[in-house]
């Protein structure tokens, strides 16, 4: 196979990253996340309408008449299927939900509620830390495994990839504002642990052939082992993202943000494992030595 | 690594058979018991109502300081320590001590055997701290009473609300603790949780008290309104009767007024004590008060001694229903409150299991594709390792009759496209060995052994994932833990075993022919 010159382009998709990162970053702490009922607390109800001339305007102007805060109304999937979503948990009175579905038949005629879920303050919160704890707990994880596995420079290299993919992913989200919820944090998990894999397969390779040629410049080894490697990169990078993608066409709406969470995280972690992870080794200028010096310790 | 014993290909075969034979136990009947085990479908699968429930506390506190205080009375009493000025305040008891006892007083509280203030020896720790300022003492629950008081109120209530549910009938509910103030309540198959949350949503606390003479407020007498919000009573704070002297209790109908009405019977306790008070009471009225607030309040026209009667007050059959179920169950020791709530119906349900398999079939059959395509042969090869992985996973989740939920699906099909990756890393080896390897078997076998560790690494980190998920997920999150999990192992044992013996045999047999793969 041909080799494809990789390291030339180091710099300018490191600044693309970089860029993407700050731009990932500005959207975070401005705009900020879409927090599903999971984590904000309210009320979801995802429903069925009888008629298909029931239309989103309609419905949202009669859950507005019900004074139950903040409403969002959305399409979900089909043209009969909606998703509500309110500020107002009263999961403590057991005819909440049935006097919203009495008001709503008398607006837009018999609606069938397929899911409610309500959550109250208390457990959404518990909730966002668990979720915050175990995304922060798995980084950890994989930053303690890559470090009894591999040199600091491996790790360091490893480790930013990681953070440059979910930083990135979460990015997309709050540009397009994308919900939230719980399966995005396994979404999130899964790409931690896609994205490491990727970046240690390289890295084994990169390993393996410091040992084997001393005189080659670590500029160059990267590329060697990129490439080396290339075809099982693409190889596994197309069947996760057939399967991903099956998922997200045909697995229905509730799997949607996982599954479109997941493609943006195989994706980048694909890049990154290439684009940041051996740039790291490379501006740290790891050679023969560095390994050589870690064996004899 | 290209050699297997007899006995080693015979224990991967016998293996693969019987957990693949779980996988198919869930499509069809099977007799034997052990076999004829099923994945369980998750809330989100099956439809049904997920309920947490959270029990409100303070009210018990209260309680069992109002009960601490009378004990702490005729404790000193019997010690002869004058105490006085009790009050409780802010979750603590306050007291004064006459002046030569302080030293007693503290003694008796702190002593490791103290029976006024006890599990030191039991737990290192008493059930209340206490501060002491000249003559007053002021005590408060410990860490410790505090957990041993919500875990015994825990308790209590986990038993009422297994009993309420019990009794409504819906199919194998699941009734779990969380932490020491929480309880789980998952409904398999209901679509409507309301009567169940407005059954678990009441204390049920039913006492008898008499309506007051007189028309303002005094002491010994509080004001209650009625059920319906129509009016309020003064009513005596002396209760007659409680419902802890219930026996039964049955929705009935009365023949005189053709009315639906709860009639119960007391135990022998209960019938002597309500006969007693309905002796002297004749003319009064009595009140049935529920939670605070009054049913009804009929005049006692005759002495009831026989231990039975009736409430009525505007029931429905329904209503009647629900009341008597809720006063056979007991009463909570505490108010639950409802902290979280998820409903999926039935219909949604069968759609998302569709939508499910549909991806499943779809996602497998691309990958099936590809893997044949890149690779011909060997990605039989592969296709066949991804098939028995298939069989694996699934039978591994039947055998531990693991809860299936929507996310884990998405994990399996997840698997499926990721478990590709360990016979890839192989080929992709061994193609790079045989370039520089004319005997094909020594490049088969360097391919398997180069790639072991990175395969190993890379699974890892995906377990990792998985493993932290598991223990901090919930519900449906952690069926994709599951799933992603047992999918790594069966991966690794489906590359190992099943490819790699069907990749040995093919190389032995043809290892003079050109570019194998």
């Amino acid at each position: 196979m041909k080799t494809i010159y990789f390291n030339k382009f180091y710099k300018s998709f490191n600044i693309l990253s970089g860029i993407l990162i700050i731009a990932s970053l500005v959207f975070l702490v401005f705009k900020g996340l879409n927090f599903g009922v999971d984590f904000k607390g309210g009320t979801l109800i995802e429903l069925r309408t009888d008629k298909s001339s029931a239309n989103i305007t309609k419905i949202r102007d009669s859950f507005n008449q019900m004074n139950l805060g903040d409403v969002s109304v959305k399409n979900f999937g089909n043209e009969t299927d909606f998703v509500v979503k309110f500020e107002k948990q009263n999961s403590n009175d057991p005819q909440f939900i049935e006097e919203i579905k009495t008001k709503l038949s008398n607006s837009i005629g018999t609606v069938d509620f397929r899911r409610v879920e309500n959550v109250g303050p208390k457990v959404s919160a518990e909730l966002l830390r668990s979720g915050v704890i175990a995304i922060a707990l798995s980084l950890a994880a994989m930053l303690l495994y890559i470090w009894i596995r591999f040199e600091w420079q491996f790790s360091l290299g490893a480790i930013l990839a990681l953070f440059h993919d979910v930083i990135i992913t979460l990015g997309v989200f709050s540009v397009f504002s994308l919900e939230i919820n719980l399966s995005i944090v396994a979404a999130v998990l899964t790409i931690v642990g896609y994205s490491m894999n990727d970046t240690v397969v390289i890295f084994d390779r990169v390993r393996e052939n410091l040992r084997k040629y001393a005189d080659v410049k670590i500029f160059e080894l990267t590329n060697i082992s990129i490439n080396e490697t290339l075809s099982r990169t693409i190889i596994t990078s197309v069947t996760t993202l057939l399967a991903l993608l099956s998922i997200f066409i045909f697995g229905g709406e509730i799997l949607k943000g996982f599954s479109l969470a997941m493609i943006l995280g195989v994706i980048f972690g694909t890049y990154s494992s290439i684009y940041i992870a051996n740039p790291v080794l490379v501006s740290l200028k790891v050679s023969q030595r560095t390994i050589v010096k870690e064996e004899k310790e | 690594m290209l050699y297997f014993s007899k006995l080693r290909v015979f224990s991967v075969l016998i293996f693969t058979l019987i957990i693949s034979y779980f996988t198919i136990s869930n499509f069809t009947k099977v007799d034997d018991e052990f076999f004829s085990k099923n994945i369980k479908l998750g809330l989100d699968l099956q439809g049904g109502s997920y309920l947490l429930l959270e029990i409100d506390n303070e009210p018990v506190i209260t309680q069992r300081l109002q009960s601490k205080v009378l004990e702490f009375k005729k404790f000193f009493k019997d010690k002869d320590i004058k105490v006085r000025n009790f009050v409780i305040e802010d979750k603590s008891i306050i007291f004064d001590v006459e002046n030569s006892k302080i030293e007693d007083v503290k003694s008796l509280l702190d002593d490791d055997k103290s029976e006024i203030n006890p599990y030191f020896q039991q737990y290192k720790s008493h059930q209340f701290n206490f501060e002491n300022m000249d003559t007053s003492f002021k005590l408060e629950f410990s860490d410790y009473g505090l957990v041993l008081l919500k875990n015994s109120s825990l308790d209590q209530a986990i038993e009422i609300v297994r009993r309420r549910v019990d009794e409504v009938g819906t199919n194998e509910p699941n009734i779990l603790k969380r932490g020491n103030d929480r309880i789980l309540v998952e409904l398999p198959g209901l679509d409507d949780p309301g009567r169940i949350k407005s059954l678990l949503g009441k204390t049920a606390n039913l006492t008898f008290q008499f309506i007051s003479s007189s028309s303002e407020e005094s002491f010994g007498t509080e004001k209650l309104s009625f059920e319906d919000g129509s009016s309020e009573a003064i009513v005596s704070k002396r209760i007659v009767l409680s419902g802890d002297n219930l026996m039964d209790a049955k929705p009935t109908m009365n023949n005189q007024t053709n009315e639906t009405v709860v009639s119960f019977s007391l135990d022998r306790v209960g019938a002597k004590k309500f006969g007693k008070a309905t002796s002297n009471g004749v003319g009064k009225r009595l009140a049935i008060v529920l939670d605070g607030k009054i049913i009804s309040a009929p005049e006692v026209r005759e002495p009831i001694i026989g231990g039975n009667g009736q409430i009525s007050g505007n029931f429905t059959f329904q209503s009647a229903t629900d009341l008597a179920l809720l006063l056979r169950s007991g009463a909570l020791p505490a108010p639950l409150n409802i902290i979280e709530e998820r409903t999926v119906g039935p219909d949604l349900g069968k759609d998302s299991i569709n939508a499910g398999i549909m991806s499943l079939i779809i996602g497998f059959i691309l990958v099936v594709a590809f893997m044949f395509y890149k690779y011909r042969f060997f990605g039989l090869i592969a296709n066949l390792a991804l098939i028995s992985n298939l069989f694996l996973l699934v039978g591994i989740l039947t055998l531990f009759e693991a809860t299936l939920t929507l996310p884990g699906i998405a994990g399996i099909i997840l698997t499926v496209g990721m478990a590709v990756d360990a016979n890839v890393l192989i080929f992709e080896r061994i193609k790079e060995e045989l370039k520089n390897e004319n005997n094909s078997i020594v490049a088969f076998d360097s391919g398997y052994t180069k790639s072991r560790t990175t395969i190993l690494d890379a699974n890892i980190t995906t377990l990792i994932a998985a493993v932290i998920l598991f223990f901090m997920g919930s519900g449906p999150i952690k069926g994709f833990s599951i799933t992603l999990g047992v999918g790594i192992l069966t991966t690794l044992f489906s590359v190992y075993f099943i490819a790699r013996l069907i990749t040995a045999y093919y190389v032995i047999k043809n290892k003079h022919k050109e570019k194998l793969i």
